[in-house]
Formats: structure tokens, sequence, C-alpha cells
């Protein structure tokens, strides 16, 4: 997938004019919060729980190697293989070896935002092999050639009746007097149609919520049974998982399954958790004849150890962009990458480059929002500021932000010349605005005074004001 | 015994921040008549600039830990330190012991400074105890919590408590008081139409509470409400609201300037 993340702010203006977006955006901001406020309040363990989460993941971090290596050993036990890809461009070639082998013509898929990452779709596609996305979201986007919009809700960004135009169009050969107008209508027909879709399929790829060490299974949850389908039914199963998805224990992963849905969907569990260990076993009535795991690093072995480590013990449940006043705004494509909000404002410069992702960790007021609701405590603001710094070094801020910034701190270390320059600045601008008490418009504000008032100032500043009042000898 | 306890009035040096500087001074007199109605002797630090957090937020990490010395080198004689702010506050409490954590020299007076620093509303309720008596404000106020001092530094009941004790002034709690109003430094710079959308619904929510008077304890993120309250007033013809520090209402001297952004 091209990267438009340098383009954030066109990209930002493009989701505040647009309509659709900003009416589903309304009710993402109200809806996800509170759901997760209600199931964080049900449960008085849950900071608690957090720490836990926290540890288990710093703890596999520090010693990924060794848990990565055991993960192998135990999924060939189990009679399934372990690929190991470095760049998105190995981790496509593996997964099509993989379907030509098995003579593949259609695959199905569960919902991985790895394969977002790796730009599988379109290399399946190119390859004459089609991809048939079965989480409903998933689905929806795929039918408008479109990239998710969140990470656990992708077509987050749409509403009921534009989903319902992009039906009557992609489903032309039924009824078209249909009644659509009940969400449930719209799931029903998309299963209806997926259905057939799971049976002609060779292939079934999924994502992982978690690698487990000690078993050699992967996890993963979903709401719509769609995942189960997919990785039963065809003859081979491959899981799609990035290496920091490991989980030492079965425990470990129970115990990190009890933020995770409360987090992303204020649910207490999804609704299907399935484990999958090896393939189908000889006593087994159901199960793919094959079970791959392809582990992905794609930049992130080279996390360890920085201090954007910490981004690594995200377990994708979204909080922080359901929590996000500026994802709020202006919806996750304008992040212009796989991962939007505030966890994609710190993982898309680890993975792709920062030049490649300059205004991301800029696209933030560091209200801390983030930080105070992610089940993994994970220091959201603190790495995009470790980000700024980085861009900061390489100068790769514009070259007005730089030298405002650079006259202020000159000026700010020279108390004396600072005084006499704020004094007459605060003077001339509080004489300006003495009748209306604020700018309507203000040249080297433009952006602001486009649709705010600047509030004049008082016209003398408290230092000056304190200095005369002492010395008149009033207290105040 | 340590000096603090064997003085009567402990001795505070008050930290204006430069948007109280330059854009509202009455909010430093006002922060200064609070602290001394709290017992305490206030005293203005010479040559007060910047705490540094503009270019901490932006990655300038050389500038913003010349600033942080600066500041921490005025700042260190004093029993504590209080800021109207709690942006600015979260920066000095907060952010300059990380700054400054590989200096040898200077990581220990940072951290001595972080722990006498206080946002001025935690300073008066929490440290000092203060009730505030004989103040009147009549009418409905609504109150923003901003970012930094909700959550870097805990601010939240200790300003909702002290303006318990103003007569005339019912509170009415603002739907999303806890969700930022888009000012984030540079960030309203930067970005201004994601900043604007964000202020609008901010600005929506605190006309439906139906409060005369906004109030907060950080002055970027009341210019910025301000500003948009006014112009939204000016070209959609919604009502007007005060706005204003919570300090000018916590001592009584609302009187004593037109709100933000209002002419006298």
């Amino acid at each position: 997938m091209q990267a438009t993340s340098n383009a954030f702010r066109a990209n930002a203006r493009v989701g505040l004019a647009n309509p659709t977006l900003q009416s589903a955006l309304g009710k993402m901001k109200v809806g996800f919060p509170t759901k997760r406020a209600e199931a964080v309040s049900r449960l008085p363990e849950f900071d608690a729980l957090r720490d836990q989460a926290r540890d288990i993941k710093n703890h596999v971090l520090e010693n990924l190697d060794w848990y990565l290596e055991r993960f192998e050993r135990r999924v060939t036990e189990a009679g399934g293989h372990v690929h190991w890809a470095r760049t998105p461009e190995e981790a496509r070639e593996i997964v099509l070896g993989i379907c030509r082998r098995l003579g593949a013509r259609t695959v199905t898929k569960g919902k991985s935002m790895i394969a977002e990452e790796i730009g599988l779709n379109a290399h399946l596609e190119k390859h004459a092999i089609e991809p048939v996305e079965t989480d409903l979201g998933e689905y929806i986007i795929q039918l408008r050639n479109e990239a998710p919009s969140h990470i656990i809700a992708p077509a987050v960004h749409l509403t009921k009746d534009a989903i319902e135009a992009d039906f009557r169009r992609a489903h032309s050969h039924l009824d078209a007097r249909r009644d659509l107008t009940e969400p449930q209508s719209l799931v029903a027909e998309a299963r209806g149609i997926l259905r057939k879709r799971y049976f002609e399929a060779d292939v079934g790829i999924t994502g992982a919520n978690f690698l487990v060490a000690e078993t050699g299974s992967s996890v993963i949850v979903t709401n719509e049974g769609n995942g189960d389908l997919t990785q039963l039914l065809p003859k081979a199963h491959v899981v799609l998982a990035s290496l920091e998805k490991i989980v030492p224990t079965l425990e470990d992963a129970s115990a990190i399954l009890r933020v995770l849905a409360r987090s992303a969907t204020g649910q207490e569990m999804s609704v299907y958790t399935t484990f999958s260990t090896g393939p189908k076993r000889a006593a087994d009535l159901d199960g793919p004849g094959e079970y791959h795991v392809v582990l992905l690093d794609n930049g992130r072995s080279a996390l360890l150890g920085t201090e954007f480590q910490d981004i690594l013990r995200c377990i994708r449940c979204g909080a922080c962009m359901n929590h996000c006043p500026v994802y709020g705004a202006v919806g996750g494509h304008a992040y212009g990458w796989v991962y939007p909000g505030p966890m994609g404002a710190v993982l898309t410069p680890s993975l792709i480059g920062v030049e490649n992702a300059r205004p991301l960790p800029n696209a933030s007021t560091f209200c801390g929002k983030c930080e105070s609701v992610c089940p993994m405590r994970i220091p959201l603001p603190k790495m995009m500021r470790h980000y700024r710094a980085r861009e900061w070094e390489r100068k790769l801020g514009t070259r007005v932000s730089r030298l405002a910034l650079g006259a202020w701190a000159w000026a700010a270390r020279r108390p004396a010349l600072y005084r006499f320059a704020a004094a007459r600045a605060m003077a001339t601008l509080g004489w300006l605005g003495r009748r209306h008490g604020s700018f309507f418009n203000l040249p080297l504000a433009s952006g602001w005074t486009a649709t705010r008032e600047f509030p004049a100032p008082q016209g003398r500043t408290f230092q000056d004001l304190w200095r005369q009042r002492r010395r008149a000898g009033g207290g105040r | 015994m340590s000096e603090t306890q064997t003085r009567a009035r402990p001795r505070v040096g008050l930290f204006a921040t430069c948007l109280v500087d330059l854009f509202r001074p009455s909010v430093g007199f006002a922060a200064a008549k609070l602290i001394e109605d709290a017992g305490c002797d206030v005293e203005v630090p010479e040559g007060q600039t910047c705490c540094g957090q503009p270019a901490f937020n932006s990655g300038d990490n050389a500038d913003a830990a010349e600033l942080a010395r600066r500041a921490i080198a005025m700042l260190e004689g004093y029993d504590y330190v209080v800021v109207p702010s709690g942006s600015c506050g979260g920066m000095i409490r907060e952010h300059y012991p990380e700054l400054l954590a590989g200096d040898r020299e200077w990581a220990p007076r940072a951290r001595h400074v972080a722990a006498r620093t206080w946002e001025l509303t935690a300073f008066l309720h929490e440290v000092r105890g203060l009730r505030v008596e004989g103040v009147r404000h009549d009418g409905v106020v609504t109150y923003h919590d901003s970012c930094s001092g909700l959550r870097e530094l805990g601010v939240k009941a200790q300003p909702r408590a002290l303006l318990s004790g103003v007569a005339g002034a019912t509170l009415k709690e603002l739907p999303g008081a806890e969700t930022c109003c888009g000012f984030g430094g540079t960030f309203c710079v930067k970005y201004p139409e994601v900043s604007d959308k964000m202020v609008a619904e901010k600005a929506a929510d605190i006309l439906a509470t139906g409060a005369g008077t906004l109030l907060a304890g950080d002055m970027g993120c009341l210019m910025n409400m301000a500003g948009k309250l006014k112009r939204m007033s000016m070209e959609q013809g919604t009502r007007a609201v005060e706005v204003r520090h919570v300090a000018e209402v916590l001592a009584g001297m609302a009187k004593d300037a037109p709100p933000i952004g209002e002419a006298g």
C-alpha cells in the first residue's frame, strides 16, 4: 500500500468535508468510549489487569528470540510450518507459494492487518487468485476498493445508508425491491453470499491476536464467526502474524484477553475466541490439511532496545483511536497508511520511516487520552514526542516552524530582551485590539483567525505591572 | 527542621507562564492574591520567559533543556513553585526531570523543583486547604478540564472544590469536559482545520449547558475556546459566553478585567 501519510493535512481536509464520514464518526466517538467505560466499571481489577498485561508483553519483548524459537518448535511438533518473513515482499511470496502449490483459485480471509501491511490482496489478484474478505467490515470495503479506516472496525467510516447503496450495486443479481433498511438485513445478505464462498476456497488466511509459545497455537477473536469458517474449511490455514504477537503461555493469553475486548468494544469477551494448533489430526472431523504461520518482521525487531520498543506491546484493540479527538475529527484514512490514530502515529513511522510519515507524530495535541485508555499502558504521546525529536534532528519539519520556534527559544533565553520586545508587542496588540477585544484577522495567525477570533492581550505584561506595583509599595 | 517548617508563611515563587504574562496579567494578580489568601508570601522571580514546552513538544530538546535549566535556577530557592496552568505546571513537574535525566548536575535540581511545583488550584486546595469565602459570581458556570492538568497532574476535583465556596455561582458540568479543546500548542498552528473542528464541537457543548460563564485553568485552552465562542456569536448569532481563568473568579477579581477576547 502506497503511503500518503505525508499528505495528512490535505487528507484531513477531505475527511472534514465528508458528511458521511462525519456522521459515522459522530456515532463512533460516543459509542465505543461509552461501552468501554461501562465494561471497565464492571471490573474493579481492570487497572491491575492492565499492569499484568503490560508486564507479560514486556517480558516477551526482553526474550523475544527465545519465545519465537519455542513457538516454532511447538508448531512444527503439531504438524504445522513456520515461515519467517523479513519484509512484506517475502511474506507475500510465501503466501503466494502456498496458494500456487495447492492450485488455489479462491482464498477466504479473516480480518488481518498484516495482510493490509503486506498488500496481500493486490498481490494475489495480480496472480489470478481471488481473495474474499469474510469479516463484514472488510467485505464492505473490499466492495468499495478501500483500505480499512480503523483496525478493528474497518468500515467505521461508513453509514448504513452508504453500505446499502454499495450492496445494491455489488449484488445486482438480487431482487432490486428487497428491503435493506435494517442493519440485520445487510448482515443477512452478506452472510448468504459469503456462505457459498467459504466452500469454494482452497486456502483460508487469518491474522492472529496471539501466538502462544508453550503450545504453538494461534488465537483469533471475532464477533462474526467468520474466522472459524475461513480457517476450518479449506485445504490449508495460513496465519499471518507479526513477531510481537507472541505470549509465553495460554494463561498469559487469557490474561490479555480479559483487557482486549473490554478496551476494544466494551464486550467482556468477543463472541468467538478460537485457538488453533496445527492441521487436522487423524481423529478430527474437521480442519485444514495444512497449517502455516507466516511471521513478519518488517522493521519490528529493529525497534527492540530503542525508545520505541513499547509500541510492540500493542494488541490492536483500537481504544486509542476510539478515544482520540483527532481521529474522531478526521477519520482513519487521513493517516494515509495501514494503521491510523495514536498507535498508527507511532507504528507508521516505525515501519515505513519517519520521513514517510512526518505529520503523524505531530498530528496530536498531546491530550493524553490515548495513553489513559491503553490496556497495555503504552506511552503513546511520549513516543510521538521522540519522533518529533528525530524529525527536529533531521530537519524534517517545515522551515517556517523551525525558524519561528528557534526565534522564540532564542528570545526566551534572553530575559531582558524578551521583556523589552514583549512589552512593546503586547502594548501594540493591546492597543489595536482595544475596541473589539479580539482580532478577526491576524496575518501571522491566519490559520487560527480563519475560524476563530484571536483574543487581544490586556496591553501591559504581568511582570512589568508586578514590578511597578511592588515599587509603588502596594502588595498587588 | 526544614526552613518550610520553621517559617510561618511559606515562600512561593509564582511562575506566571508566558501566556498570562503577555496576554492576561489579571490572572497573575488573581493567582497572587489567592496564594496570599492561602497564607503564603508570593514572589514573582525576575526574568521569567517560557517554560520551554513549545520547544520540547516540537522535538527541540536542546532548546527545551536550556530553558528548563534557566527556569530551575530561577525557581529552586522557593518552598513552592505555583503555576496558573496545568500545561506549564506539567512541563516543570513531569517533563523537566525526564528532559534532564541524563544530566548529572541538573537532574537532581530538576527533581527538586519538580517536587515543589504545583498547579494553582491543586496547590490552593491540596497543599493549603484554602476555603474560598466572601466572593460572589452570580449565574451558571461550567468548567473545562484542560488535558495536561487533568491527566498529568490529576487536577479535577480541586477547582470544583474551590468554586463551591463562590457565592451565587452554580456549577453545571460540561459534557465531554475531559475532551481536548483542540488547542494543543503548536498543533493549532500546524493543523488549524482539525483544531477548529475540535473547538467547534467543544463550543457547541459549552453553549448547550446554558452556562453564562466558562472557566478553565489554562490560558491556551481558554483563548482557543473564547475565540471560537466569540466568532460563532458574531457569525451564527449564538449567545455570548463569559470566558475566564478560574483564578479570576476565585479571587473575586472578575470585575477587574473584561472576559477573555472581550473589550473593556
